[in-house]
């Protein structure tokens, strides 16, 4: 012990090291923060400084107004563009939008949940992970591919038609089709056709967390409610649904903001009335109102604040 | 005794169940089916006939070619810096404790967590502010910052598994920071890396939604499908692009299960 210290001067018990990079490394492992500052620095500059300073700048313009008579925007804060939100057809965009983000929530939650729950409860090794691949590949595949794909199968001359008369059931497709507001001249350019879409896009950002949760139940639970008398449906509603819920608010998260700020499914399959996404490109593009544009990209931020709060007090953070 | 060992799944969940993952993958095999297809000017089911002749018009369409090097070009460019960038994070969010480690996730996430449209809308309005002329760089400077997350992610989960102990080990045998990175860290993260890039190659490659705020006059590949989706020219040739990358995406997606799947199934969870 005494050799150590004497042999080496002071209070390290290893030599200096040599050479630039050898003096470096010392300095990192007796500065711990200067390492941390040094690895942080980029992301953070990157993250920090261009991606929240273009946040930032968005939503300060958000409080400028367009000038009505120049079509000039003029640099006074003001709260004229927020109001501009509340008048008849901005609002009717954002209630079209929110409720078709929820209603596409409802459906994939409901498509969803027996899936998972086979391949949480049921499916073991090979199957497992054909389960996880099957739902993984959807995911990951090109995004305008499947949007294309239903644009095919949602045309007039497309499968669904062709089905439908093969079955001789052309008159359900024909008496869906002319339903008010959410019928249409064919399927491609109906409500009906944008919600299928959006439900078949984001069903694997559903099908995903909540078999997380579901695979955390322990499968004795179940048994045990059956042993204490409880009907499937009596243990579904009281044991598996409430512990399950937490995947499937996180799931949740995902296809409603995902169809809030979505442009691109309304764009190529739907009527022309326009949701927020779209809303938010036209203005900032062909009407040139930025302003405008930016109090809009406000509505879906507010909206998922107040959503993922509540998520929050659900716990669906745990089950991400 | 236990009854309920091998116990056998209620017909009518195995009915939904198979059901879900029919809808989910057929749609995207009927695009396989329109590839060949005869028939030009609309999307008549079923194809009046079968040709394999729209591949060679596709090979020959320079404009395909071209968008298709930049969707390259920008996914390679974009990777790069989302491996560096993601991994350092991730180092330091999972080596150390420090004030605000729960922002810096929360920042990471950020850019994937809002929808796309506000992500693009505020690249743009920030590259009028200060004069930026679009370019391939504007373009990568968007998709590089959704992509850290995905790297990020990967790197996180796998430095939470590699025991710090291993880092203080090589440091007690005499590696300095340099030698414990290269023969310590790097190989025991080198897996989670590889999957997060090509997870992030995967995600740059098939963005839109941001890209058509960043662009300019270039088109990637999914801008040049969205002007064909909204004003289609030669729709066969539409559906051999699609088909193609299909069957491209699908690689990088299923190399970086295989490299990620024992232990953290972190993956692909949530893009």
């Amino acid at each position: 012990m005494t050799a150590l210290s004497v042999s080496h001067s002071g209070a390290s018990i290893l030599s200096r090291r040599n050479g630039f990079a050898g003096a470096l490394s010392d300095s990192f492992w007796r500065h711990p923060k200067l390492l941390l500052l040094l690895m942080l620095t980029p992301p953070l500059l990157w993250l920090g400084i261009i991606y929240v300073g273009s946040l930032i700048a968005l939503l300060m313009q958000s409080f400028f107004a367009i000038d009505d008579f120049s079509g000039v925007i003029s640099y006074e804060p003001t709260l004229a563009t927020y109001a501009q939100l509340l008048n008849g057809t901005n609002l009717d965009i954002i209630l079209r939008t929110v409720l078709m983000a929820a209603l596409v929530t409802i459906a994939s939650a409901l498509l969803a949940f027996p899936i998972a729950y086979y391949a949480a409860r049921y499916a073991k090794g090979r199957w497992k992970a054909f389960f996880y691949l099957g739902v993984m590949l959807p995911l990951w595949s090109s995004y305008l591919v499947k949007v294309y794909a239903w644009k095919l199968i949602l045309a007039k001359e497309g499968i669904v038609t062709w089905l439908f008369a093969k079955l001789n059931l052309t008159f359900v497709l024909d008496a869906v089709l002319s339903l008010p507001v959410i019928g249409g001249n064919s399927l491609s350019v109906s409500y009906l056709g944008t919600f299928l879409v959006f439900v078949y896009i984001w069903l694997p950002y559903m099908i995903l967390p909540t078999q997380a949760a579901l695979e955390r139940v322990p499968g004795n639970l179940i048994e045990a409610s059956a042993d204490l008398g409880a009907t499937p449906a009596q243990t579904f509603r009281t044991v598996l649904l409430p512990l399950a819920l937490p995947g499937i608010v996180a799931g949740s998260i995902f296809t409603f903001s995902l169809t809030l700020g979505d442009y691109i499914i309304p764009q190529i399959i739907g009527s022309s009335r326009l949701f927020i996404g779209q809303a938010v490109y036209a203005q900032q593009g062909m009407a040139g109102n930025v302003p405008l544009a930016a109090a809009f990209s406000v509505v879906p931020i507010v909206i998922m604040g107040l959503y993922l709060t509540a998520a929050k007090r659900l716990g669906a953070f745990d089950a991400l | 005794m236990r009854s309920d060992r091998g116990q056998r799944s209620p017909i009518l969940l195995k009915l939904f169940a198979a059901g879900g993952l029919l809808f989910l993958h057929l749609p995207i095999l009927l695009i396989f089916v329109y590839a060949f297809t005869t028939e030009e000017k609309s999307f008549q089911w079923p194809p009046p006939g079968l040709t394999t002749r729209w591949f060679a018009v596709a090979w020959n369409r320079p404009d395909v070619w071209s968008a298709l090097a930049l969707s390259v070009q920008v996914a390679c460019i974009a990777t790069a810096i989302a491996l560096v960038l993601g991994t350092l994070c991730a180092a330091a969010v999972s080596q150390t404790k420090f004030f605000g480690r729960e922002a810096i996730s929360l920042l990471v996430i950020l850019p994937i967590a809002l929808p796309g449209i506000i992500t693009g809308i505020a690249l743009r309005s920030a590259f009028s502010l200060f004069d930026i002329p679009f370019s391939v760089w504007t373009i990568v400077l968007g998709h590089a910052t959704f992509c850290v997350v995905v790297v990020y992610n990967n790197a996180v989960a796998r430095f939470r598994r590699t025991s710090g102990s291993l880092i203080e080990a090589s440091m007690d045998l005499g590696a300095d920071g340099f030698q414990t990175f290269r023969h310590v860290i790097l190989p025991n993260i080198g897996t989670a890396l590889l999957a997060g890039g090509m997870l992030a190659f995967a995600l740059s490659f098939d963005e839109v939604i941001v890209t058509t705020f960043t662009g300019g006059q270039q088109a990637t590949l999914p801008i040049w499908m969205l002007e064909e989706l909204i004003r289609p020219r030669q729709r066969p040739v539409t559906n051999v692009v699609a088909m193609v990358v299909v069957l491209v995406t699908f690689l990088p997606i299923l190399a970086a299960y295989y490299l990620t799947r024992d232990g953290d199934q972190i993956a692909g969870s949530g893009k």
